[in-house]
């Protein structure tokens, strides 16, 4: 029974911070959507969640990952705004990368690929594709590796109609496979019964 | 790993060439010395296992400022430290600093021995420049890359970085450069500062990735 659970937490950018008091428990399957104006310190929180700033006050955990998610950052898929892709490389390469590098591998390239409507175009390079299309190649790196759970930071930024509702049914597929998912967004994601947190109301 | 490995191997192959940069930057400086100290063939030779180190190690500092900086711009640093818990981070660091190595450094080592014409050198006396090179040009990177984990985030760190690194590699280059000279000068010795090479070597292929991926850690922002 897979848990994320954040207490009182507080997070800081450059020495200010940014927001304090935040607590949400999400079990397996449920799914939390951030919200607020910008510079409210979504961004940051997905970040002090990931572990990749320190925390300042209270505390994140996930209980229950097991030997192989035993921690946050052990058991997360970050999706920033950045696509963590190289450019020189084909799109193919980039995801076969991540795929052996980020261990517990899920899809093939391909599969994920033809997921997210790119199928045929995995030997192109990474920079000749357009943005909303280098978003989806972004969103299929969640797919080759298994991570249970995803934290999204803007996550359809760039993406068409079609392409938001084909993802917002991959977050439904993660988790009614028992994932779980925190985004900050100021798109509705399509996600029916998920948890809201709103930022920058409270400090 | 290995995935990482071969993925900065193709990238410095692939992403315009650092690796051919840095052995024209070496030829060019190995090129100008002769002009400076004059067509004094002895005095040329006499020096040339020095000059070949020091250019090398300036050569070296080149590329160092893009090891992170360029996975930090596409947003894959954030991804090779959140992946820290699976792979050790100072593994991954590692792993970075061998295939940084492998794409920019090793091609000034093949190219040593050719500019070691230039200087007048003997046979015997390129094999071992070559030689320590080979054996001494990782602990640069190793250093380096303490360096360009501290300067990551600052958007000209290039200089930084160099000023950070050389006085630290001075150890490197006196050793590299007396093994070198014990070779072909007859009491000098030339396996003990040889064996003290390869431990500084060692020595900071251990520290060199603890440092810069404690700086990496963080450094995120």
């Amino acid at each position: 029974m897979m848990r994320l659970i954040a207490e009182n937490l507080g997070g800081e950018r450059g020495g200010e911070a940014v927001f304090s008091g935040i607590g949400f428990a999400l079990d397996k399957g449920e799914a939390l959507i951030v919200t607020g104006p910008n510079g409210s310190g979504k961004s940051t929180l997905l970040r002090v969640v990931a572990g990749l700033l320190p925390v300042t006050a209270g505390k994140v955990l996930v209980e229950g990952g097991g030997e192989a998610f035993p921690t946050v950052a052990s058991a997360s898929h970050y999706l920033g705004h950045l696509n963590a892709m190289k450019t020189a490389l084909s799109v193919e390469e980039n995801l076969g990368f991540w795929r052996a590098f980020q261990g517990e591998p899920a899809l093939s390239v391909e599969e994920a690929l033809e997921t997210v409507a790119l199928g045929g175009l995995g030997h192109l390079p990474f920079g000749y594709l357009s943005t909303g299309q280098r978003r989806r190649v972004s969103i299929a790196k969640l797919l080759v590796s298994h991570r249970p759970l995803w934290l999204l930071d803007e996550p359809t930024a760039g993406l068409d109609k079609a392409s938001e509702e084909r993802f917002a049914g991959l977050m439904r597929g993660h988790l009614e496979g028992g994932g779980i998912v925190v985004a900050a967004t100021h798109l509705p994601l399509g996600l029916e019964g998920a948890k809201e947190l709103r930022m920058g109301q409270v400090l | 790993m290995w995935a990482l490995l071969l993925r900065d191997i193709r990238l410095s192959i692939r992403a315009g060439g650092g690796a051919l940069v840095g052995v024209i930057f070496f030829l060019a400086v190995i090129v100008t010395i002769p002009f400076g100290v004059g067509p004094d063939l002895n005095l040329l030779s006499r020096i040339g296992p020095a000059i070949l180190w020091i250019a090398a190690l300036l050569a070296c500092l080149l590329g160092l400022d893009r090891l992170f900086q360029a996975d930090r711009e596409d947003g894959s640093l954030d991804l090779l430290v959140l992946n820290g818990d699976r792979h050790t981070l100072a593994l991954t660091v590692l792993t970075k600093c061998l295939a940084h190595w492998a794409g920019s450094v090793l091609p000034l080592v093949v190219a040593a021995p050719l500019l070691g014409l230039f200087m007048n050198m003997e046979p015997l006396g390129i094999g071992a420049t070559a030689l320590t090179l080979l054996i001494g040009t990782p602990a640069i990177t190793f250093i380096g890359a303490a360096g360009a984990a501290v300067a990551v985030a600052l958007p000209r760190g290039g200089l930084l970085i160099s000023v950070l690194v050389l006085p630290l590699t001075i150890p490197v280059l006196i050793f590299g450069v007396s093994a070198s000279y014990g070779a072909v000068a007859d009491p000098a010795p030339f396996l003990q500062p040889f064996l003290i090479l390869a431990a500084l070597t060692l020595f900071l292929a251990v520290v060199g990735p603890l440092a810069a991926a404690l700086a990496l850690r963080h450094g995120t922002d």
